[in-house]
């Protein structure tokens, strides 16, 4: 067998592509939360402002038959995997066009078609279910793997640990990616954790894992590209630690009173756009006039999801009980 | 015609299932190597291998969650839960999970799992070992609840819940598990409703699982004394099946609940809710309910006979409700 084929190239369009990706979750977001003052958008808004690289580099090398779970803040994730920014928009406004019919809200996106199980908005409850799938797949001798993202604050829940275990002990294809912020919602994580490296966490359960940039898309793709060989070949789990800050509050209700506004600010200057755009430029792989078309068109696309979402439809209470069961047992 | 136990219907069933469908798993604490907590998957090891009778690490939350996960993920997967005290460490992955994904998802997903738990008191196992949940999970939508109180529905509830494309959690009373019955086929039993067990005219005495041998039997005595009663066994705690149950109101007018849970906020409380809800005009006498009286189960065996419901207390409040 070939070595599999780790790099991650460069060329003008995945530059484009990688761009392209991160704005256009930082664009659907800003306006999730423009639409959260207006009132359109109500409960809870977990954005990822600041994260995108992490989703984007991961979703890289996820095929289309890889099963996704994440967290309640999945909107970057759940775009980057083809779930429909119109669908997504939706959901958020409670309309039964949303990709979960409107029941489901920001926290709780689900899609069958590019298998994404949620959208799960218990601190930890995701990672015991991708175990399960990715069990799921080698019991039945499939070569898929399942992508698993959730926070830091998740390694203090005892699912974190059960669900290591359980992956390691019986090699399952999992690909668990810690988004690590620094905060759990406003406790940093030198408050929690007697042990704050997470990678190091993961590794005492025996699987392969791995720190890295989680501001740098590319540092992301690459160690995802390995990940994902590794996991393809061996058939189990692999940690990646990906070290990232949220720039905007914890949900729409934060006041931030946990942090000061220049540790923000600086975190800011290493944001993963930023850094990407102006690397790209600066090594002449993309120029300006791609920037200009690239933020031309996801306008155009937030503004189609808006629209979708503004027209769409409300329930009708008697569907209220809908969907607690099967209408009729199999 | 063959007499087998109860615990021997449940392993058929599963043996069965496996045969059955390359789908279906069982996993939990100590199913394989061990036979078994209460050794219903005893010899199953090594007849179906260990990647299919998985023994698993003391981790409730993630083995019941990765049965979930499998579940998405197009298997038919049967969790054992030892003992059902201890699924309360799995509890968020049964409420928030399986019970959820459906609606949430907006029908897009569905959690075909199968959660087998003992349920139970009577064996001086003390507080931490012998509550009765069953009532508890009753509460949540999204999931069915089953109680099997024959070795007959022991053995025919589990492929039933198999095909059932949601959730189902199956409380097997411990004191049940040598039980036995001259069992026929396997029978695949419905698991919408509820069974009249005993025919009678007096009163309805309301049970299921490791109450329903007791009730029958202060059914019994009730008949020697010149009282009819009728023995509901309710088999299925949700969705509750009010048409058996208001039926047999409707004919005696009076009723008594036997359940193992504590009285407050119990599933017998929400059984009187609903006789009084619909049928409140046909009663002859206050609805009556036996129950586990509310204190942690104790150790000594006359503290925990005290407190689980008994023939006695049963007779009693029958007696107490047809005013002889
Ligand atoms: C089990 C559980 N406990 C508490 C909460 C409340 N809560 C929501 S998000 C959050 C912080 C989680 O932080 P982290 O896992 O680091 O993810 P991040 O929000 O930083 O992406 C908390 C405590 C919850 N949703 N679930």
């Amino acid at each position: 067998m070939n070595a599999p084929d780790t790099k991650v190239r460069l060329t003008r369009e995945h530059c484009r592509h990688l761009l392209h990706q991160m704005l256009r979750v930082r664009r659907f977001e800003e306006k999730c939360a423009e639409l959260y003052t207006q009132e359109k958008i109500r409960g809870f808004l977990h954005l990822y402002i600041g994260e995108e690289a992490i989703a984007v580099g991961i979703m890289q090398v996820l095929e289309p038959e890889d099963a996704i779970v994440a967290t309640y803040r999945e909107h970057g994730h759940a775009l980057v995997r083809g779930v429909s920014a119109g669908a997504i928009m939706a959901e958020m406004f409670g309309k039964q066009e949303g990709c979960s019919r409107g029941r489901g809200g920001s926290m709780h996106l689900f899609d069958a078609q590019t298998r994404f199980y949620g959208g799960n908005a218990i601190v930890g409850g995701g990672l015991p279910v991708a175990t399960g799938l990715a069990l799921a797949d080698a019991l039945s001798g499939k070569a898929h793997v399942t992508a698993c993202f959730f926070g830091e604050g998740a390694a203090a829940e005892g699912e974190f640990h059960e669900a290591l275990n359980l992956a390691a002990l019986w090699h399952l294809p999992v690909l668990f990616v810690c988004e690590n912020n620094l905060y759990a919602m406003g406790t940093a994580l030198d408050l929690t954790e007697a042990e704050t490296d997470i990678s190091a966490k993961a590794a005492s359960y025996k699987m392969p894992s791995e720190a890295v940039d989680g501001m740098n898309v590319v540092d992301v793709e690459a160690a995802a590209r390995k990940a994902a060989a590794a996991i393809r070949e061996s058939r189990g789990p692999y940690f990646l630690e990906c070290r990232t800050y949220r720039f905007r509050a914890h949900s729409m209700y934060d006041p931030q009173l946990y942090r000061t506004k220049e540790e923000v600010e600086q975190w800011k200057g290493k944001g993963p756009i930023k850094r990407f755009q102006k690397w790209a430029l600066d090594a002449g792989e993309l120029r300006e006039a791609d920037v200009a078309e690239i933020e031309q068109a996801i306008a155009a696309e937030i503004s189609e999801a808006v629209e979708f979402a503004e027209a769409g439809s409300w329930e009708p209470v008697e569907n209220l009980t809908r969907d607690v069961g099967a209408e009729r047992r199999a | 015609m063959t007499q087998i136990s109860y615990r021997e219907a449940v392993r058929g069933a599963i043996r069965r299932a496996m045969q059955q469908d390359k789908r279906v798993f069982l996993m939990g604490e100590d199913v394989g190597h061990y036979g078994g907590c209460y050794a219903v998957s005893k010899g199953l090891l090594e007849e179906f291998g260990p990647d299919r009778i998985r023994d698993t690490p003391l981790s409730e939350s993630a083995f019941t969650g990765a049965g979930i996960g499998a579940a998405m993920g197009g298997m038919r997967p049967i969790v054992e839960i030892m003992t059902c005290n201890f699924s309360l460490l799995a509890l968020d992955q049964i409420m928030n999970n399986a019970a959820t994904i459906r609606h949430m998802s907006g029908g897009q997903f569905n959690v075909p799992i199968v959660i087998r738990l003992a349920t139970g008191g009577g064996r001086q196992l003390a507080a931490q070992h012998s509550h009765s949940l069953e009532g508890w999970y009753a509460h949540i939508p999204g999931i069915r609840v089953l109680a099997p109180g024959t070795v007959e529905d022991a053995g025919g509830m589990l492929s039933a819940a198999l095909n059932d494309p949601d959730p189902v959690l199956i409380f097997e009373n411990a004191l049940l598990y040598n039980d036995t019955a001259e069992i026929d086929e396997p029978v695949d039993v419905d698991i919408d409703h509820a069974a009249v067990r005993r025919e009678g005219n007096n009163i309805s005495l309301i049970t299921y699982g490791g109450s329903l041998g007791k009730t029958l039997a202060a059914a019994e005595q009730l008949e020697a004394d010149g009282i009819s009663a009728e023995v509901i066994d309710l088999r299925v705690l949700r969705p509750l099946d009010d048409d058996t149950i208001l039926a047999s109101i409707a004919k005696t007018r009076r009723c008594v609940i036997i359940d193992e849970g504590w009285r407050s906020g119990s599933i017998s409380a929400e059984i009187m809710a609903r006789i009084i809800e619909q049928r409140f005009w046909d009663l002859d006498a206050p609805l009556a309910r036996v129950c586990s009286e509310e204190v942690p189960m104790p150790y000594a065996k006359h503290l925990e006979e005290a407190a689980l419901p008994s023939l006695q207390k049963i007779v009693a409040a029958a007696r107490a409700a047809v005013g002889r």
